[in-house]
């Protein structure tokens, strides 16, 4: 109950930020469009991050391949809403407006998202065998093979990209299943599944010996992730309502790495954090666009050398403040209160 | 009637042969010790009675059932846990949750009911975690439970990983050096610790170790192997007076 009171709650929150960005909630007042698409983009890194942060961080297979599982979702849900938009919402027609949207977006999600998954659990079956570099390796392979297999259907626009596609993702929707990404992440780890993903990244050997069927939990977890990264992909085509293959190249994969490395593997705000810290430093640092890729590789040496483990490491976010707190008060008068 | 039983068990790897013909016959509370010189193949045995290894030939069967060749999980939840000879246990997650891992294997939680947090699922949440600690209890671990456990002190960690095998609700108990690197002090504990679970739990209890006070104090049947083939079994009186066993530990005269 008090669940979904706070469910009711975020929406309506958001749905405010919502008008308030977009200049519909009191007239005159809005944020640059500019801005605006940053804080979207930045949306779509969280359930990006989030997501990839389950199979790689928790479960602690290292996969390369989520712009694949992102390239399926998007395409998927972009082709059903180009083709079969509009008799959905003549079928609906009773149906306020931004009602109709909503459905025929969801709908769209729902298929990039299902798709996704399926793809995920055939990469899975056979590549989550490996482990390491092999896997890492295989996963990239994969998301390529993806990438070039959309790239040669016609009827999805092959190298010119997909245009025309409606923009029915905004704001309230990008953030809307940010939030769900994370609520779903946030109760698999702290559910007795989690536990076996967490066990099989600390010791996959001694995971299988206390019973745990290593296989089946592992190829969930990268079955869960590539359905959410569908559903990322899914509002990433409706919010820029044009895609491109070049848009899911292995870099965006790299790009999702990063982030989740930067804030740190295993811990859901941390991918937050490096999700929103990536895409506020690619913007910052348009300027100087042909070095900032120097300029991510020396982030990431000297994140390397100082804090191995991420910002965050394996902590979250609160649990990161009450340690801090608890270990002011026990040692009084050593931290500096100058 | 015996819980497990080898049969002619061999485990060869490429031109090696680590196991050779093996027969091993377990009765059910039994304590039972295997012992041999290095690189005799008792590791390797434990191998293949969990599921690491298929043995290249012979039959294994746990309480009447043909265990050979399955999976290592499966295994475990028909009733047979292990230890590890170098300690494997989940460093970054805390003590209860290493416990709490072996207990799921005996539960069924899906996914949905994870994400949904139906009321089932935390009741079952909730028990696993009381059980848990009960367990840790036993094993004077239950201070200890938030900590990580590769913070845990050397003894307590084997300690930990005994607990955890345990958890599984194990009737043959596969223990793989629990003494090593535990002092004088520490091992006599051990030895309490080892009589009083067979005795608690009533399970038979495979035990692997180098330590020979451990050994011929706890076991009631002792088998001694070297280079993969069986050389004696018996009582561990006999097996001190044994001349191929003298041989086999300080060489031949």
């Amino acid at each position: 109950m008090r669940g979904a009171l706070a469910a009711v709650g975020l929406l309506a929150a958001l749905l405010a930020v919502n008008g308030l960005l977009t200049g519909s909630l009191i007239p005159g007042v809005s944020i640059s469009p500019y801005l605006l698409q940053v804080i979207c983009l930045a949306g779509i890194n969280i359930t990006l991050a989030v997501s990839l942060n389950l199979i790689n961080g928790f479960t602690g297979q290292f996969s390369i391949g989520h712009a694949g599982f992102m390239a399926i979702g998007a395409y998927a849900s972009a082709y059903f809403t180009v083709t079969f938009g509009d008799s959905v919402r003549a079928a609906i027609g009773f149906l306020p407006e931004f009602a109709r949207d909503s459905v025929v977006l969801l709908i769209g999600l729902g298929i990039g998202a299902f798709l996704a998954s399926i793809a995920g659990f055939f990469v899975g079956v056979p590549s989550l065998r490996l482990r390491g570099d092999y896997l890492a390796i295989v996963t990239l392979g994969f998301g390529e093979i993806i990438r070039v297999f959309i790239l040669n259907i016609d009827a999805v626009g092959g190298a010119r990209g997909y245009a025309g596609i409606p923009k029915l993702a905004n704001f309230f929707w990008i953030y809307a299943f940010a939030a769900l990404t994370i609520l779903i992440v946030h109760r698999i780890v702290h559910s007795s599944f989690g536990r076996t993903l967490i066990a099989i990244r600390e010791d996959e050997i001694a995971a299988e010996a206390m019973g745990v069927h290593t296989t089946r939990a592992k190829v969930i977890s990268f079955v869960v992730s590539s359905a959410l990264a569908g559903v990322a992909g899914g509002l990433f085509a409706h919010y820029l309502m044009y895609i491109n293959t070049n848009s899911f190249t292995f870099l965006k994969s790299f790009e999702i790495i990063i982030m989740i490395v930067i804030g740190g593997l295993g811990s859901i705000s941390g991918s937050v954090l490096g999700a929103v810290l990536f895409i506020s430093l690619t913007e910052g640092l348009r300027e100087f666009a042909q070095y900032r890729m120097v300029l991510f590789s020396l982030l990431l040496v000297v994140l390397m050398i100082v804090r191995p483990q991420g910002i965050l490491g394996h902590k979250e976010f609160v649990t990161f403040l009450t340690r801090r707190r608890r270990s002011i008060g026990a040692a009084p008068g050593t931290t500096g209160s100058a | 009637m015996s819980i497990l039983q080898l049969s002619q068990v061999t485990m060869r790897f490429g031109g090696l042969c680590a196991v050779n013909e093996l027969d091993l016959v377990l009765s059910p509370g039994q304590l039972y010790g295997l012992i041999g010189p290095n690189g005799a193949g008792k590791t390797t045995v434990f191998n293949v009675i969990t599921g690491v290894y298929t043995p290249t030939s012979g039959d294994i069967t746990f309480e009447g059932a043909a265990i050979a060749g399955e999976r290592c999980g499966r295994i475990t939840r028909r009733g047979i846990a292990r230890t590890f000879q170098n300690i494997r246990l989940f460093g970054e997650m805390s003590v209860l949750d290493n416990v709490k891992v072996a207990f799921d294997c005996r539960q069924a939680t899906t996914l949905t009911t994870a994400v949904l947090r139906t009321p089932a699922h935390r009741v079952e949440e909730d028990r696993v975690a009381r059980e848990s600690l009960e367990l840790l209890k036993i094993f004077k671990l239950d201070h200890l439970a938030a900590e990580k456990a590769k913070n845990l002190p050397y003894g307590s960690q084997r300690r930990l990983e005994i607990a955890r095998a345990m958890a599984t609700a194990p009737r043959l108990l596969l223990l793989d050096e629990p003494a090593a690197g535990m002092n004088p002090h520490e091992s006599n504990e051990l030895m309490d610790l080892i009589r009083w679970i067979r005795d608690k739990f009533g399970m038979a209890i495979l035990l692997v170790e180098h330590n020979m006070k451990v050994v011929m104090g706890i076991c009631e049947r002792v088998h001694v192997l070297d280079y993969g083939s069986t050389i004696a079994i018996g009582a561990p009186a006999e097996i001190q007076r044994d001349p191929r066993v003298i041989e086999a530990y300080l060489g031949g005269a």
